[in-house]
């Protein structure tokens, strides 16, 4: 009976979080019945073909990137025992705090050529500009690096879950048939964890095509860039969303992937115990922990270092109230805007398992699309249909009250908030999705027999298996908030500013010290999630391991 | 039920919005640091508050716009003559109605019918090594494009409006067919791909990447009163040469204000572009950020007199606008990332 009052519910609830892709889209559409497509044919023949090859290659880049860092350092930290493994395992998530451009702008501080690196050297050899050969970090390879650097923890965060629940049983029949440590990764475990990994990879990349900061910076040129180039040099929005548009479709070809990849491997284990870990020893130990401190070092230490120093210089920054206050506008957002994703993920996805129409399926994901699309585009996609819809309260408030309310949907933190939401509810879904697979349909039904009405099936039996996930999901959402630059540039309300947006101003009128403070107080606002994160991790590994009898296995 | 539901929005208006005295609510694409303190001197001089909401200019534009007879925004404060131009082309602004501040700015950098005034200006001259270029050998920007210069050229990314900008007035000057031939030509010469920032350019002249740069002047005097030695060493292994004295002159750039043709706070507003324009603000503006002071006669600050006069590019500003997007396809075309 109340089918399909959800149904309609839950389509529109998808529908308006689609809001600003719908205005994406439409523009796009646009095209058709105009005709003028003269934007876009000049750049279809001056640079495009340029943005699809840096982006092909970033991505590709950054694809093998973090799936040989994330999941190196996964299993490693997860099935092997060596020194720092404890400490590793969580602090692995630390580069999630740190802004990818942030990273950008310390390494280059480190590397250019008036950087110390090159300086050191020229005064240990006496060598001058052209007499030796540097890389260039402000490159394309430099920006596969970074963005590699900062991402990779997604990869790592989700493959990690994976290996942890990985059955004993399918690892040990692998060992007693005769395999190394190192068939039975390549073996058993890689392929059990490929949707895992498929997923972080899918989330890391969109995050790598919605990046602007980093490639602006290292003067490398992607669909982001020209986008904004679009717009801002030929004054043309329209052609900058068509542009846009070609994004939603590559990001659409990445959802594909990997709800395909998905489909062909789904692996029922039974859960019985998770697997020995190996004890690694010797060489073999000391490989395995600098393998793992290498991408911490240089994805979160050497930054937070440099960023460090700066603020060293600028230590007076730290005492003014004001400052403590742009602290506090970034916390609250982002604490809000996790929680409000949050339920509306949870709300989409339980909708999804329960109701999985075609149509239904359809518009939850096309809710997530927002994840892959520039904050800008999509703080633009949502200006539009919000000042009109001020507009007609304003005029309604007038003609019964006489009284103008102002902007209260465009002016006010809420269309933030639902920026924040269109954009980052992709994060919350997937990992929400994640954990509802894990819930078997018996158990529902088992429930369900026994007189639960939906919504006691939820609270009783779901939410606390799904606590990892929902945690997970939060900490991940707020982190990602903490860092928003672009829609919390152009959508914010008046005298009201974070801690990015202040990094920004400083570091994008080249004050690279003067951004120091803010940048360091983002990264260690960032770290109080990560930090709950990791100890919510290391919490349901702990559970994990209590259930069997601790038999150290050497390797 | 429709009625209900404004009713109660409206009660959660009445505690967001505090009914103040005077105020002005200013959108500016110039950086909060680069701005608050002046506002911050104004309303101590006044009592009107100042309202900032900073962003891009393009991006603060388009909320302008969308938001349209129901903005917030009195005034509109850009770094850049095409943002002025484009907010004019789009009707965001009316008639400023300040005889003081447009009788203060010369004609060339104001808006058609005084729809905006500069603040302040920026120049963008080229910078070149003293130890290594003899500066008789340059004339102007032409030179960049000189094969004499191959790989000895360094300037930042196209994507900048400031390089958006000179093109424009090439453009103006020489028309579309020499200024490609021109941005061929400096691609040609690049030392490397564009990469960072006007100081980073600097700062490869002054480490040797390059011979020339192209850069605005005012991130060589961020450079000279840093506190940090390396900046303050580097800036010193680096000259300014003014292009173009003998034709039309070293381009600049403008950041100028504009009243919104919705303004709420017509009189504060003006008040506040007038107390931008007082000599007192004109003069922060040099010692703060090393900018050029819009009103003629303002004493420049001593920086500004080291570097020396120079003659400035009359051309109206109006040209950098209309130019703009022509510049940036032939940048495209060019090559010029």
């Amino acid at each position: 009976m109340q089918s399909p009052w959800r149904q309609g519910s839950l389509i529109l609830t998808a529908a308006l979080l689609g809001l600003p892709l719908f205005v994406i889209c439409w523009v796009g559409l646009q095209l058709l019945w105009t005709g003028d497509t003269s934007t876009l044919s000049h750049l279809w023949q001056t640079v495009v073909p340029e943005y699809i090859r840096h982006s092909l290659w970033l991505m590709i880049g950054v694809a093998c990137g973090v799936i040989l860092i994330g999941v190196s350092t996964a299993w490693l930290t997860t099935c092997c025992r060596f020194p720092g493994q404890r400490i590793l395992s969580w602090a692995l998530l630390l580069p999630l705090a740190m802004p990818a451009y942030i990273t950008a702008y310390t390494y280059t501080g480190m590397l250019d050529f008036s950087g110390p690196v090159q300086r050191t050297l020229r005064d240990l050899t006496g060598w001058g500009y052209g007499d030796y050969w540097f890389p260039e970090i402000r490159s394309l390879g430099g920006a596969v690096l970074v963005l590699s650097l900062v991402l990779f923890p997604y990869v790592y965060l989700i493959t990690r879950a994976t290996f942890l629940q990985q059955s004993a049983t399918t690892i040990e029949a692998g060992r007693s048939l005769g395999l190394s440590p190192w068939a039975c990764f390549l073996r058993l475990a890689l392929p059990l964890a490929r949707p895992a990994i498929v997923t972080g990879t899918t989330l890391a990349l969109m995050e790598t095509l919605a990046d602007y900061g980093t490639v602006q910076y290292f003067g490398v040129t992607t669909f982001t860039t020209g986008i904004f180039r679009t717009w801002y040099g030929l004054g043309d929005l329209a052609g900058a969303l068509q542009l846009a548009g070609m994004l939603l479709v590559a990001v659409v070809a990445l959802i594909l992937i990997e709800r395909w990849s998905r489909s062909q491997a789904r692996y029922d284990q039974a859960r019985s115990r998770s697997a020995l870990p190996f004890m690694l020893r010797g060489w073999r130990a000391w490989t395995a922990s600098a393998l793992c401190w290498l991408p911490l070092l240089a994805g979160f230490i050497l930054p937070a270092l440099q960023l460090a120093s700066w603020s060293l210089d600028r230590w007076q920054v730290w005492i003014q109230p004001a400052f403590w206050e742009l602290a506090f506008n970034s916390f609250g957002l982002a604490l809000a805007a996790a929680l409000i994703v949050v339920i509306l993920a949870l709300w989409l996805a339980y909708g999804r398992r329960q109701l999985p129409t075609p149509l239904v399926r359809f518009s939850v994901g096309f809710a997530g699309l927002g994840y892959a699309i520039p904050g800008l585009v999509i703080a633009v996609g949502l200006m539009l249909p919000l000042t009109q819809l001020d507009s007609w309260i304003i005029s309604l408030s007038k003609a019964w009250f006489d009284y103008n309310p102002g902007l209260l949907l465009s002016g006010t933190l809420f269309a933030l908030l639902f920026a924040y939401t269109v954009r980052f509810l992709s994060v919350s879904l997937q990992t929400i999705n994640a954990g509802l697979t894990e819930i078997r349909p018996s158990m529902d039904e088992a429930a369900r027999i026994h007189g639960y009405s939906p919504l006691q099936v939820l609270a009783r039996v779901h939410l606390p298996l799904l606590r990892p996930s929902v945690i997970t999901a939060l900490l991940l959402v707020g982190v990602d908030v903490l860092k928003e630059l672009p829609a919390t540039l152009v959508l914010r309300p008046f005298d009201f500013n974070t801690l990015a947006v202040r990094a920004y101003e400083m570091a994008g009128d080249e004050r690279l010290a003067d951004a120091g403070p803010p940048a360091l107080m983002m990264v260690m606002v960032g770290l109080i999630p990560v930090i709950l994160l990791s100890r919510a991790m290391l919490k349901s590994q702990q559970s994990a391991l209590k259930e069997q009898d601790f038999v150290p296995v050497t390797a | 039920m429709r009625k209900l539901l404004v009713l109660s929005t409206l009660i959660l208006a009445s505690f967001t919005t505090a009914v103040s005295a005077a105020q002005v609510n200013v959108y500016s694409a110039r950086k909060e640091a680069l701005i608050k303190p002046l506002l911050d001197q104004f309303t101590a001089d006044t009592g009107i508050q100042v309202r900032l909401l900073t962003g891009s200019g393009d991006a603060l534009l388009a909320r302008l716009t969308s938001e349209g007879e129901n903005t917030p925004a009195d005034l509109f404060l850009t770094v850049d003559a095409g943002n002025l131009y484009r907010a004019s082309e789009a009707g965001a602004f009316q008639a400023l109605g300040s005889e003081q501040a447009l009788a203060a700015v010369p004609e060339q950098w104001q808006g058609a019918d005084g729809e905006w005034v500069a603040l302040s200006l920026r120049a963008r001259p080229i910078f070149y090594a003293p130890d290594r270029v003899d500066p008789s050998q340059l004339s102007g920007y032409g030179d960049l494009a000189d094969a004499r210069w191959d790989n000895e050229v360094c300037i930042r990314s196209s994507d900048n409006i400031y390089n958006q900008s000179l093109v424009a007035a090439l453009i103006e000057h020489w028309g579309v067919e020499k200024t490609e031939a021109w941005a061929k030509g400096l691609v040609e010469n690049f030392a490397r791909s564009p990469v960072g920032g006007d100081r980073d350019q600097i700062k490869a002249v002054a480490a040797g990447v390059c011979d020339l740069a192209v850069a605005n002047t005012y991130y060589l005097g961020q450079m000279e009163a840093s506190d940090d030695v390396q900046e303050r060493t580097a800036a010193e292994q680096v000259a300014i040469f003014w292009p173009n004295q003998d034709s039309f002159g070293t381009h600049v750039n403008v950041s100028g204000i504009g009243l919104t043709k919705y303004a709420k706070n017509v009189g504060p507003a003006r008040q506040l572009v007038e107390f931008l324009l007082s000599e007192e603000a004109q003069q922060w503006y040099a010692r703060t950020n090393a900018e050029y002071p819009a009103v003629p006669g303002v004493p420049w600050s001593e920086r500004l007199q080291n570097w020396g006069e120079f003659k400035m590019d009359k051309l109206p500003m109006k040209h950098l606008g209309e130019n703009n997007a022509e510049a940036v396809k032939l940048m495209n075309r060019a090559g010029w990332r």
